[in-house]
């Protein structure tokens, strides 16, 4: 069994394809960085440094697979598209994985354009389809929320490992034949159980925030009637 | 600004490289790795010159090669698809101490340890010569949009808030007669999440709108933006790197 972690590091992927991937995530990312400064309000901007400190902690975290030699990561794009929205949650996703690739060497420099594009990108914004298509037909419970959260978790995780395993495919470094079904096939049951852990750690913190400070949850800001005078809700709070 | 926000990988020394503009740091660590990552995999030789690069470098930043090569051990999980390569690889296979190997595969797993270890590496001298708030400032100098640098900057000051927070609610448990052990405070610790964001979270908005009422705008100050910027001069210094990283690659690309 191989350890496969979704931070790509340098030479794993050859140059054309991390430079298209490049390319592809910086048209992207400003896409991002035009539409989310609209987002950013007062009151987005401290949740976005928080989910983006919270991803950067959570990723520290890595799952032992009880397997032993697998291993993986949470990645949080679930939980940022839920909470900041799909714009600013993906540059929050991006800032955490620059920071790490420039400071702690995790994930190559070289291959951040295809990190970004697997987990930032591809990642957020499946999560926040799903959460969006979900919160419109779950009932407005709680429960609708934690099960939108959760699912939109594991399939976000999901498809961004099968980001990588479509990257490897176009250029990968080494031949791997036969065996790249074998690769999407780890790479998924592996996932599997990271998207698990990660929509169970998404729902609880997303049902809290939602039951406390439902303002502070931008997918569900445009579903409910916001009341005309609306005052920004100042720091202190019920704690 | 309160503390410098030193991170754990940063050396407290001077040396010119600590000296070095943030900016001319981040674009010459930048260009070292994507020479590295374009040289042919075969040119072992062209890794040596690298390596090279790397200790002289630490040399000069008084940065202990004891400790590069220590820390450049958490690059171990993403490497590890490397050896699993031999095994994985097609095409032709040689027999070695009774394993049967793939020529391309051995070759693709020294690529990825190769490359991996140089990108950790020429990330870790810039890590231990660079403060958090110098990073930032680099990034902010190198024209990068102000949203990420401002979302950094609350990510990198948040953290220490939600590190603060856990703390304080692990202290909390235990005075209530939880008793973390192992993998059993798991469960105390995951009921506890969603509190700790919320927290985390009134805390931080507290700081926010404290930075707010002070003038902030979503941009560092101006004096730290304009004193100490990079000159010609150290453009040139520090492109003296990159520059000898790429006529390595560019020679192994020529040598074959």
């Amino acid at each position: 069994m191989e350890t496969l972690a979704m931070h790509i590091s340098n030479g794993i992927i050859n140059g054309p394809v991390a430079a298209a991937f490049a390319a592809l995530a910086l048209v992207a990312l400003a896409l991002c960085v035009a539409r989310g400064r609209q987002d950013l309000d007062d009151r987005l901007a401290p949740m976005a440094g928080l989910v983006a400190a919270f991803i950067f902690a959570v990723q520290m975290l890595n799952f032992p697979i009880f397997t032993g030699a697998v291993s993986g990561h949470l990645l949080g794009g679930a939980l940022a598209a839920v909470l900041v929205g799909p714009w600013v949650g993906a540059l929050c996703v991006a800032v955490v994985l620059i920071v790490q690739s420039l400071i702690f060497g995790d994930g190559g420099v070289a291959m951040l354009g295809l990190n970004i594009t697997n987990m930032a990108i591809l990642g957020t914004a499946v999560a926040y389809l799903l959460i969006a298509l979900l919160l419109r037909i779950l009932p407005r419970t709680v429960n609708g929320l934690a099960i939108t959260a959760f699912v939109a978790s594991v399939v976000s995780v999901l498809v961004a490992s099968q980001g990588f395993v479509l990257q490897y495919w176009l250029g990968g470094t080494t031949d791997v034949g036969s065996s790249l079904g074998g690769l999407a096939g780890t790479m998924a049951g592996v996932h599997l159980l990271i998207g698990i852990g990660e929509g169970l750690i998404t729902a609880t913190t997303v049902v809290t925030v939602a039951k406390v400070r439902p303002d502070l949850v931008y997918a569900l800001r445009s579903l409910r009637p916001i009341p005309a005078a609306n005052p920004a809700p100042v720091g202190g709070g019920a704690r | 600004m309160g503390a410098g926000h030193a991170h754990v990988l940063y050396r407290d020394r001077t040396s010119p490289v600590h000296r070095l503009p943030p900016e001319v740091k981040i674009a010459a660590m930048v260009a070292f790795t994507i020479a590295v990552v374009a040289t042919p995999r075969e040119a072992f030789w062209a890794f040596g010159g690298y390596a090279v690069l790397v200790v002289l470098v630490a040399a000069v930043a008084r940065v202990g090669l004891r400790w590069l090569a220590t820390r450049s051990l958490i690059e171990l999980p993403f490497v590890l698809f490397a050896f699993a390569l031999p095994f994985l690889g097609s095409g032709e296979r040689i027999t070695w101490l009774g394993l049967e190997l793939s020529v391309d595969g051995l070759y693709g797993g020294w690529n990825i340890l190769a490359k991996g270890t140089l990108g950790v590496l020429a990330s870790l001298l810039l890590a231990g010569t660079t403060t958090m708030r110098d990073l930032l400032l680099g990034l902010d100098r190198l024209h990068c949009p102000q949203i990420l640098t401002q979302i950094a900057t609350f990510m990198l000051r948040y953290l220490d808030v939600l590190i603060g927070e856990a703390r304080r609610m692990r202290v909390a448990r235990i005075s209530r007669g939880d008793d973390p052990r192992f993998l059993w405070q798991l469960r105390g610790f995951a009921a506890g999440l969603g509190a700790l964001f919320l927290r985390a979270f009134e805390r931080g908005e507290r700081v926010y709108l404290a930075m707010v009422s002070r003038g902030y705008q979503g941009r560092m100050p101006e004096a730290w933006r304009d004193a100490g910027a990079a000159t010609a001069r150290h453009w040139l210094v520090a492109a003296t790197v990159p520059l000898a990283a790429t006529g390595i690659a560019a020679a192994a690309l020529v040598l074959g």
